[in-house]
């Protein structure tokens, strides 16, 4: 308990995710089995313990403390595990040190929930403070240290100094306390049987298409997709069981379940993109982005924002792994597979017919009048490879927007960026209805597109130019005029301006422009897309 | 015997003996004035006389400047002297260098006004006494039952041993300027840590005053005067206010950012300020220490300052005593 409480006790203040790797790997490499694979556990998927967690913290403290004193406690910490692991008696008589991560898991893994509070009570006892916010936060699910999954997994693949694809290839088939993946890992034993459980096969990913490509890219060795804006999405169904996972391996399926049901009974592993396809026509992102991040979905959202996902990859069929196959054959299996098969709710993403790349610039250039972000190229010769290989994938983004937008608010970036202002708020003008009065509206915030040294120009003048601070926040005077590239810009409720940016970035700063010469609501509405087909 | 509360009362320039006729730790400018300790809440410029200890005139005059009262009388510890009436005797209170608390009899009745106090254990100043005492007044400025700080040497070792584990970072540590700073250098050389610390400006010249006044402390330089390459793996003290601030981006790209003050325990305070390693060291009494001190001073009524005085108050209730919030106006709550 007490290597797991350091390590995380660490994480939970260190900014930078060299710094976190750095404390994890040298955790996990330390901790015997089956600690760490607990601690792992409670850092990606969570600990498999059914506890009610609140309610035998209540219980706990109503026995302990006085009510009034625990709510001044909790209100002013924030947090109530926290509060909790602060406000814990020390009992009378000294008590053993804290058991093993290993020890307690079974003990709660094992006991009828009516144990529960009791073995966490007899833990707390024995633990130092910062040991009882560690294991309050291992078993209260998402410990919020500012470690992702994917974090976690790249920290176990450098003990065996892998890569963290080949972690997630068989992560889905592995159940914690993970002691096969530390012995794979350590070189004891081999690489864990996936089986026939859907696992994740990482993704191959495609670089932005630069001036220097062209010469290396012939037209017939290129096919040509459109490029569709919703989420890339691995879909790996086997006669057992079907998983939709995000790009980074999480597993989302429970968000799709109708995705999930048109590959029931199916054998394979595909790759493509989720949409919300609405009577044929693909919807904003936005209403896609509702969709995300649910543990469950209501047939209402079923009904009103339908998923839909377009096909353009094979990995697998009927089992067998065909990504060392070039592109051009692989699409031929997808193509069969498809007529063959029709899983509901998919289509394919079609090949764009071109002859020269002029043909294809046309085509390019007319993306953004169809509602299109751009074009995929990809060589026909290319396997399917793990990651972001160079030379293979590319994306020819249509030409970015831009507007002429007021620097409003600045945050203190973090980590290196955190003595600086970095995190750009800024706004156009809108006119009120029925009057001459014009005020600044926020559409976007960005973080990128400037070099270091405007960077500490751009500080500086939001230090000289603030009118107020809220917290970590300062108002600016609206007098610096920023472009703004971005994709695109859709309708949003969640904004004030009602509009919200597609990867906003800092194009130029326009040191010399008046702020009032900036550009107004009324030229950003006139730019949202209309739906694509 | 009168009451306490008929002859020492808040009034609208501060805490006010009446009989006495002067003020302890007023906010603004008054005629006589008793000054617990040389925090800047406490002890202001402007007064016509101030009563302090010797420590505490030497910390206002580098602070203010040497005229910044009509006139100093040192008070020395322990001993006993009558203003008007009123006995009046200066008692350690551990907060820092000078600092004490004021122990007032009047027409049979005793109130101890601490200032502020803690009683852990402090290399540079002496231990907190207690007085029994009718009314006692108390801070509260970490009256939360969270509140329950570290071992300062333990949180100490735990410094040295990050700069031993980043030998190439810089460790930039933010201490309130005043009592913090030289308790937490203290406390490092105690540990063994020898080498040379580098003071932001700000910190100098009190630092120098412990130094003068027979506090060891080691070689401490002005951070100005270091090289970018001394800095690197080095530790450098700083205000809180510089910790993040542009005059911390010469500590390389990516220094240690450490805070040592009692708000620490609590993790939100130490990621709002973007602090990777917080360190629970206070000069304040903490929850326990509150507790067990008005516990042990005896008083029936105790009259509560700054801080979190509601649950303090609440606590005190429960234990069968008399609490009140003064509300005095002008002690910052979250200094440290």
């Amino acid at each position: 308990m007490r290597a797991f409480a350091e390590t995380l006790d660490s994480l939970s203040t260190t900014p930078s995710r060299n710094g976190k790797l750095a404390l994890l790997t040298a955790y996990l490499r330390a901790a015997p089995d089956p600690d760490r694979g607990w601690a792992l556990a409670a850092l990606t998927d969570g600990l498999p313990l059914r506890i009610g967690f609140r309610r035998i913290l209540s219980e706990l403290m109503a026995a302990r403390t006085d009510p009034v004193l625990f709510k001044l406690s909790r209100d002013f910490v924030g947090d109530t595990a926290e509060t909790v692991a602060l406000l814990w008696p020390a009992p009378a008589d000294p008590a053993p040190p804290p058991p093993r991560l290993g020890e307690v898991v079974d003990e709660l893994l094992n006991a009828k929930p009516a144990e529960h509070a009791a073995i966490i009570a007899t833990v707390l006892d024995r633990c130092t403070v910062r040991e009882r916010w560690a294991f309050l936060k291992l078993i209260g699910g998402a410990p919020r240290v500012g470690v992702s999954a994917r974090l976690a997994k790249t920290a176990v693949a450098e003990i065996g100094g892998q890569d963290v694809s080949a972690i997630e290839e068989v992560w889905h088939a592995l159940k914690p306390p993970y002691t096969e993946l530390f012995a794979w890992m350590e070189g004891h034993a081999e690489r864990p049987d996936p089986g026939n459980v859907p696992v994740f096969r990482p993704l191959m990913l495609a670089h932005p298409v630069e001036d220097a490509d062209w010469p290396s890219l012939a037209p017939q060795d290129v096919a040509a997709e459109w490029k569709w804006d919703g989420i890339r999405v691995q879909v790996a169904a086997s006669a057992g069981d079907v998983r939709v996972y995000s790009r980074t391996g999480d597993d989302i399926s429970p968000a799709f379940p109708e995705i999930r049901s048109a590959f029931a009974g199916v054998d394979v592993v595909a790759d493509g993109e989720l949409l919300v396809v609405r009577d044929g026509a693909v919807a904003p992102f936005n209403d896609l982005q509702q969709r995300l991040n649910r543990k469950s979905v209501t047939s209402k959202m079923l009904r009103e924002s339908p998923a839909h996902l377009r096909l353009y990859d094979l990995l697998f069929v009927s089992g067998e792994d065909i990504r060392a196959l070039p592109f051009g054959q692989r699409r031929a299996h997808l193509e069969a597979w498809h007529a063959q098969v029709r899983p509901p709710l998919t289509d394919l993403s079609a090949l764009v017919p071109f002859a020269t790349f002029a043909e294809l610039e046309d085509l390019w250039r007319g993306a953004r009048e169809a509602g299109i972000e751009g074009l995929m190229l990809k060589r026909r010769a290319s396997p399917y490879l793990a990651g972001r290989p160079k030379g293979h994938w590319f994306k020819w983004k249509r030409a970015a927007l831009t507007l002429d937008c007021v620097l409003m608010y600045a945050q203190r970036g973090s980590g290196k960026r955190s003595s600086l202002y970095s995190d750009l708020t800024f706004g156009v003008w809108r006119t009120s209805a029925g009057s001459n009065e014009r005020e600044l509206v926020p559409v976007g915030k960005a973080y990128s597109g400037f070099t270091d040294v405007e960077l500490r120009d751009l500080d500086r003048f939001i230090r000289a130019n603030t009118t107020e601070t809220f917290g970590p926040v300062r108002a600016v005077a609206p007098k610096l005029v920023l472009e703004v590239a971005f994709d695109a810009v859709q309708p949003s409720t969640r904004h004030k301006s009602g509009v919200a940016m597609r990867f906003p970035r800092i194009h130029r700063i326009r040191w010399d422009k008046p702020a009032d010469e900036a550009d107004s609501l009324d030229a950003i509405m006139a730019l949202i897309d209309r739906p694509a087909a | 015997m009168r009451p306490v509360e008929t002859w020492l009362y808040p009034a609208s320039l501060g805490l006010y003996c009446e009989p006495g006729n002067f003020y302890i730790d007023p906010p603004r400018p008054v005629v006589r004035a008793l000054i617990t300790h040389g925090h800047s809440d406490h002890a202001r410029s402007g007064h016509t006389h101030v009563l302090a200890t010797s420590e505490t005139i030497d910390i206002m005059k580098v602070r203010y400047g040497a005229n910044c009262a009509g006139d100093f009388q040192a008070a020395d510890l322990g001993h006993a002297q009558s203003i008007n009436g009123v006995t009046v005797r200066f008692v350690p209170a551990g907060h820092i260098l000078g600092s004490a608390q004021i122990v007032l009899e009047h027409n049979g009745r005793r109130a101890v006004v601490s200032g502020d106090y803690k009683r852990a254990a402090d290399p540079t100043c002496r231990p907190f006494e207690v007085v029994t005492c009718d009314v006692f007044v108390t801070e509260a400025t970490f009256a939360l039952p969270v509140f329950r700080h570290e071992r300062a040497d333990s949180e100490a070792r735990r410094l040295i041993q990050s700069i031993a584990r980043n030998p190439d970072r810089t460790h930039l540590l933010g201490v309130y300027g005043l009592g913090k700073c030289q308790r937490m250098i203290a406390l490092l050389r105690a540990e063994g840590y020898d080498v040379p610390i580098w003071l932001h400006g700000a910190l100098v010249g009190l630092t120098a005053l412990y130094q003068n006044l027979g506090i060891d402390l080691g070689d401490c330089r002005p951070a100005s005067a270091a090289a970018d390459a001394e800095l690197r793996g080095a530790l450098v003290m700083c205000p809180p206010s510089a910790l993040m601030d542009r005059w911390s981006r010469r500590m390389g790209e990516d220094p240690v950012r450490v805070f040592a003050s009692g708000w620490m325990r609590v993790r939100g305070r130490a990621r709002q300020r973007g602090v990777e390693l917080p360190l629970i060291v206070s000069d304040h009494a903490d929850w326990p220490e509150l507790l067990d001190t008005i516990v042990e001073t005896g008083a029936e009524d105790v009259w509560v300052t700054h801080g979190r005085d509601d649950a303090l108050v609440h606590q005190l209730s429960l234990m069968g005593r008399r609490a009140r919030a003064l509300a005095l106006v002008g002690y910052e709550d979250d200094a440290e």
